[in-house]
């Protein structure tokens, strides 16, 4: 059964703008799927309809059996518990260490704080920064941002991961380890999301590929 | 459950550390809220010193009974027993109108006058002392006693009971009045307090509700705020109506020497100060429930 999957969805904002067309795939379990496509041809959207940060205007999108679609906005918190979101903007927090940034999901669920703190220093260890823990973000590299915010979105072990241009802005070294993060994560089951317009870890791993062009599938 | 009281806790926590980051302007926010709930706080303790001074202060009410001119002796009598068989009598004394006339007489100025008189116009009377000092039972007596037979006259002297009491009523109603504004006044500064609160943690909502964090979760700490810093405000009116009390008493122990009447004013008691600080932190609460209702729902991550 199909993780997450897309009927016949399209969403136009308010003034016309008209960002996805008609689109339908469904993605299963484990799977790591990439999603390319010229600025502007809504790859965003489609990641950001997923997390119910926006909605669509016509068609369905069901993520873990969930109509997200009809979602009430009640319910929503508790899909994102199970979804991992990594931003090209980060949105990290800069009034606090990066350790506090990863414990933030784990706090909002009620976690116990010791088990919170344990499981916060492992995804900093997986992603390489335990030793900055106490450094604030604002400190961190470019890279190491995305490795905060790659951290921070495993921290809660969820079962689908989205990334919305996770290696935008940084070098090719980088790039490269980012992507090998995320290919990891989906071999031990998560279901990887990654919107792209970066060719070069496609070429590498070879994925599956959704190419949008102007809100439709290509 | 213990995952509920550990939110509260850590929520409790956040929002102390907040306001103990930015001492400046929250000791400057609670001393605001403080000034503005002195002025009914200060006018409470002067009503309540008020009546705690006219309660001492007062003798017995009495009320006079004037008979008729006619009245027997044996219908003196009847009304004596009848008086004295009154619940909320303490004590009847016969007047009669010969020991009237005789204090007339020694009054200077009116001696002169009684004298040109050729006979005593003045009727018998009853003078009764009521047992508690009680506008409304002074007022229900007057009624009753004018409807026995052969008096003409009931006279009240417990009007001015009546003239206090109205005073301190109106007093309440004015302290009511200004209490009731400048809770309002409260109400708002909290109002604008959490809003800005709300914008400069723009980030930190949008990235909560990101990660999954509930709408309660996210409104909790500013309810906290709210809250801490009306109660915060609550004692600092506290603290600023006892000290203007001690320093008012510096002055009145002065005259209280003079007079030999002790005038101190009583200090707020604990009941009523902790009354206060509820009272202020639950306007606190309120600012923050309806700036929190009116501008965090405009956050929404993109």
């Amino acid at each position: 059964m199909a993780i997450v999957s897309f009927s016949q969805v399209s969403k136009r904002y308010p003034g016309g703008y008209e960002a996805l067309k008609n689109v339908s795939f469904s993605v299963e379990p484990g799977e790591l799927l990439f999603i390319t496509g010229h600025s502007g041809a809504g790859k965003s959207t489609l990641l950001k309809l997923i997390a119910a940060i926006e909605r669509a205007t016509a068609g369905i999108v069901l993520v873990a059996g969930q109509n997200v679609s009809a979602m009430r906005g009640r319910a929503i918190p508790f899909l994102r518990r199970n979804l991992g979101l990594v931003f090209q903007d980060q949105k990290l927090l800069y009034d606090r260490s990066a350790f506090d940034n990863v414990m933030l999901p784990l706090i909002v669920t009620g976690h116990p704080w010791r088990d919170a703190a344990r499981r916060a220093r492992a995804a900093l260890d997986k992603v390489g920064l335990l030793e900055r823990e106490r450094a604030n973000p604002i400190t961190l590299s470019g890279g190491e941002q995305q490795r905060l915010c790659i951290a921070r979105a495993v921290v809660n072990r969820p079962s689908i991961l989205i990334a919305d241009e996770p290696t935008a802005s940084l070098d090719a070294e980088y790039a490269d380890a980012i992507v090998e993060m995320f290919r990891s994560f989906s071999q031990v089951g998560v279901t990887v999301l990654i919107a792209t317009h970066d060719d070069r870890p496609i070429r590498k791993l070879q994925p599956r590929v959704l190419t949008l062009h102007r809100g439709s599938l290509a | 459950m213990i995952g509920w009281l550990r939110h509260h806790w850590f929520s409790f926590t956040q929002t102390a550390r907040r306001l103990a980051a930015n001492p400046l302007a929250s000791l400057l926010n609670a001393l605001a809220i403080g000034v503005a709930l002195t002025l009914p706080l200060g006018g409470y303790v002067l009503l309540v010193n008020l009546q705690h001074f006219a309660g001492s202060a007062a003798t017995e009410a009495k009320i006079s009974v004037f008979l008729a001119q006619d009245a027997t002796q044996a219908e003196i009598a009847e009304v004596q027993t009848r008086l004295r068989a009154t619940p909320g009598v303490r004590s009847v004394e016969f007047v009669g109108r010969d020991a009237a006339l005789a204090g007339l007489k020694r009054t200077p100025g009116v001696a002169e006058v009684v004298a040109t008189l050729r006979e005593n116009p003045l009727p018998d009377a009853f003078v009764v002392t009521l047992t508690a000092r009680d506008a409304e039972l002074a007022q229900r007596l007057e009624q009753q006693f004018g409807k026995l037979q052969k008096v003409v006259h009931v006279q009240a002297d417990s009007a001015w009971v009546q003239r206090i009491n109205s005073l301190i009523g109106f007093g309440r109603t004015a302290v009511l009045l200004t209490a009731a504004l400048l809770a309002f006044a409260l109400v708002t500064v909290t109002f604008n307090t959490i809003r800005l609160q709300i914008l400069t943690l723009r980030t930190e909502i949008e990235v909560g509700k990101l990660v999954g964090a509930t709408d309660s979760y996210i409104r909790r700490p500013f309810f906290y705020l709210g809250a801490l810093q009306g109660a915060l405000g609550g004692l600092a009116a506290w603290a600023i109506v006892e000290l203007g009390i001690v320093l008012l008493n510096r002055d009145l122990a002065v005259l209280s020497g003079l007079y030999a009447v002790d005038m101190r004013l009583q200090l707020l008691d604990s009941v009523d100060g902790l009354a206060v600080l509820a009272f202020a932190a639950g306007l606190g609460w309120l600012g923050a429930y309806a700036s929190v209702s009116k501008h965090l729902y405009q956050i929404e991550p993109t």
